[in-house]
C-alpha cells in the first residue's frame, strides 16, 4: 500500500490537535492558580481541585453518578445476559423483532427517552427518585449490554457446552460452571460499556434528576448554565481523568475497536 | 423423551427473552405511548394538563413561524454537522488505513477515545477555546491572518456546528474506517499498475467502495445532531433553541408538558422517517457491498 504524502501528514496533525484541544484546554485551566479562566502561564496549582471539597454537591453527584452507573449496568446485564443466549442460539419467530426492540433505545433521542420517562414515573409517584433513575438508566445502557454479550455468546465454542452436558453437568451449573466462564470478557466489556454510558448520560437524565438525586454532569450542566469557573473545569478534570481510566483498561482488557466499532450504529 | 427435548427448546427462548420483553413494553413502549398521548391533552397556564383530546399543540407548531424557524434550523445545524463531518472524517480515517501498525492503534484510540469521555467536558472545552471576543480560536486566526475581526462563536450556529461536528467526529471516522477494512489493498497497485495516478486512484476506487460508509456514518451523525442537547445547550445558551433545548424548556421552565411532548414526538417521527428512509435508499444503492 501507499505511505501518506506530507499533505496527508500535515492534514493528519491539525485533526488530531483540533481533536484534542478542548479536552486538554479543559485540563490545563483546572491547574490555573488565577480566580479566573485562564491558561496556566506562571505555575500550575491544584486549588481549583481542592476548592471542589466546598461543593458537597458535586462531590454528592459524583456518589449519585457511580452508583446509578454500577447498579444499572448490572441490572442491564441481568436482563441482556440471557436474551443475548436466547438469540445468539434459537431461531424463532420473532427474534429479528425482538432484537430490534432491545437495540431501538439506541435510535430514539435521549431527550425524548427523557420527556418519556418523566411523563411515565411522574404518574407512577417515582418523579424524582433514584429508582426512576435506575429503571430509565437501565433501559439506555441495554443496548450496549446486550451488544457486547451478544458478540461473546455468538463466537462462543459449544462443542465445550456439549462436553460438560455428556459429564453429567445441565441446568444451572452448565451456565455457571461453563457457559458463563466462556462468555465472561463480553459480559465485563459489556459492562464497563454501559457504566460509562449511564455515567456520561445528560440529555436524559437532566430531565429526571431532582436535588438530592443529580448526577455529576447534570449538575455540571446546571452549574455551567450560571457561569463558567475554573471550579467546573477542574471537575470535568477529574471525570475525564477517570473515563480515561477506564478506557485504557477496556482498551487491554477488550480492544477499543471491537469495543467501539458496534457503538452509534443504529441497531441494523 | 425427544419430544420433551424439542418443546424445551421452542420454549427456551422465550422463556429467556420474558423477563426484558416485559421490561421494554412496561418501560419502554407504555412511556412512549403516553408522551405522543399527552401531546394531544390541553394546557393552561393555571389549570395545569387537562386530560381531553384536543390539536391545539400540533395547530400551534403548524402554523406558529416561531417553531417552522426552529426546526429548520436544527434541521440546518445537523446538516452542515453532518457534512463537515463527513469531509474532514473520511479522509483522516483514509489516512489512518495507512498508517504503520503501532501508529494506527495510537491515533484511533486518540480519535476515537473522546466518544467516551464527557460531552458536557468536551463541550465546556469548546467553550473556553471560543470564550468572547478574545478566546483562543479567534486569537489563534488573527494572529495567522485569517480573518481581521474576531468572529463571534458563543451563541452562534457557527460555534454549534464546530463544537457538535467535534463531538460526533468519532462516528463518522469509525464507520468510514470500517468501510476500509472491508478493501482489498491490492485493487489499489492493481490500478497504479494500469497506469492510474493518485487523484484517479481516489476517486475511481476508494470514494466509490467507501461510499456506504461515509453515508452510513453520515446517518448517525444526522441523527445524533438533530436530537443533540448538551452540546446546543452550552454553546448556544437560552437564545439559539434548537428542538432539544426548546422541548427541555417546555417542561421544566414553562412546565407546558403537552406542547413539549408534540415537540418531542415530531422529532421523533421526522427522525425515524428519515433514518429508516435513507437507510433503505442507501441499502437499495449499494446492495452489492453489503452483500
Amino acid at each position: 500500500m501507499r505511505r501518506n504524502g506530507p499533505l496527508a501528514l500535515i492534514f493528519h496533525t491539525i485533526f488530531v490537535i483540533v481533536m484534542v484541544a478542548p479536552i486538554l484546554v479543559v485540563c490545563l485551566v483546572a491547574f490555573t492558580p488565577e480566580g479566573f479562566l485562564s491558561l496556566p502561564t506562571n505555575g500550575f496549582s491544584l486549588r481549583w481541585f481542592r476548592t471542589i471539597a466546598n461543593y458537597p454537591e458535586f462531590i454528592h453527584a459524583f456518589w449519585v453518578s457511580l452508583g446509578l452507573g454500577a447498579l444499572s449496568s448490572l441490572v442491564a446485564l441481568l436482563f441482556a445476559v440471557p436474551a443475548a443466549l436466547a438469540i445468539a442460539r434459537y431461531r424463532f419467530r420473532g427474534r429479528d423483532a425482538l432484537a430490534a426492540l432491545f437495540l431501538s433505545p439506541l435510535m430514539i433521542p435521549h431527550v425524548v427517552l427523557g420527556i418519556a420517562f418523566l411523563r411515565f414515573f411522574t404518574s407512577a409517584g417515582l418523579g424524582g427518585g433514584f429508582a426512576a433513575l435506575i429503571i430509565a438508566h437501565v433501559i439506555i445502557v441495554f443496548p450496549f449490554a446486550l451488544r457486547l454479550t451478544l458478540a461473546a455468546a455468538t463466537g462462543m465454542d459449544r462443542t465445550v457446552e456439549m462436553a460438560a452436558v455428556s459429564l453429567g453437568a445441565g441446568g444451572w451449573t452448565l451456565f455457571r460452571r461453563v457457559t458463563l466462564p466462556l462468555i465472561l470478557p463480553g459480559v465485563i466489556s459489556g459492562w464497563a460499556l454501559a457504566f460509562i454510558q449511564s455515567f456520561d448520560d445528560l440529555s436524559m437524565t437532566v430531565f429526571l434528576a431532582a436535588p438530592g438525586t443529580e448526577t455529576l454532569p447534570v449538575r455540571m450542566f446546571l452549574y455551567i448554565q450560571d457561569n463558567i469557573d475554573p471550579l467546573v473545569t477542574s471537575v470535568s478534570a477529574c471525570v475525564i481523568a477517570i473515563t480515561m481510566t477506564a478506557l485504557i483498561l477496556l482498551d487491554r482488557f477488550y480492544g477499543l475497536d471491537r469495543v467501539l466499532a458496534g457503538k452509534g450504529d443504529t441497531g441494523r | 423423551m425427544s419430544a420433551v427435548a424439542e418443546e424445551r427448546s421452542a420454549r427456551a427462548p422465550w422463556a429467556l427473552t420474558a423477563p426484558p420483553l416485559m421490561l421494554f413494553v412496561g418501560v419502554l413502549l407504555i412511556p412512549l405511548a403516553m408522551t405522543v398521548m399527552l401531546s394531544f391533552h390541553d394546557w393552561g397556564q393555571y389549570k395545569g394538563i387537562e386530560p381531553i383530546f384536543i390539536l391545539k399543540n400540533w395547530h400551534e407548531i403548524a402554523t406558529d413561524p416561531y417553531y417552522a424557524e426552529m426546526f429548520w434550523r436544527t434541521f440546518r445545524i445537523a446538516i452542515l454537522t453532518t457534512l463537515l463531518t463527513a469531509l474532514l472524517g473520511a479522509p483522516e480515517a483514509y489516512i489512518l488505513n495507512r498508517m504503520s501498525g503501532r501508529w494506527k492503534s495510537f491515533f484511533l484510540l486518540v480519535i476515537l477515545g473522546p466518544l467516551l469521555i464527557s460531552v458536557v467536558a468536551r463541550t465546556l472545552g469548546w467553550a473556553l477555546l471560543f470564550g468572547g471576543n478574545n478566546g483562543l480560536v479567534n486569537k489563534l486566526l488573527m494572529s495567522l491572518g485569517a480573518i481581521r475581526s474576531p468572529i463571534p462563536f458563543m451563541f452562534t450556529e457557527t460555534g454549534m456546528v464546530i463544537a457538535l461536528a467535534h463531538v460526533m467526529m468519532p462516528f463518522m471516522v469509525l464507520s468510514v474506517w470500517a468501510a476500509l477494512q472491508r478493501l482489498d489493498p491490492q485493487i489499489e497497485n492493481a490500478a497504479m499498475s494500469l497506469g492510474a495516478g493518485p487523484a484517479t486512484i481516489i476517486r475511481r476506487i476508494i470514494m466509490p467502495q467507501i461510499m456506504p460508509g461515509v453515508l452510513s456514518g453520515a446517518i448517525i451523525v444526522f441523527s445524533l445532531s438533530a436530537s443533540a442537547f448538551a452540546t446546543p445547550a452550552i454553546i448556544g445558551g437560552r437564545r439559539l433553541k434548537v428542538a432539544a433545548t426548546l422541548a427541555y424548556d417546555e417542561f421544566l421552565n414553562t412546565l407546558n408538558w403537552p406542547l413539549g411532548a408534540a415537540v418531542a414526538t415530531l422529532l421523533l417521527v421526522a427522525l425515524v422517517l428519515i433514518v429508516v428512509g435513507s437507510n433503505a435508499l442507501i441499502e437499495r444503492r449499494y446492495a452489492e457491498v453489503f452483500r
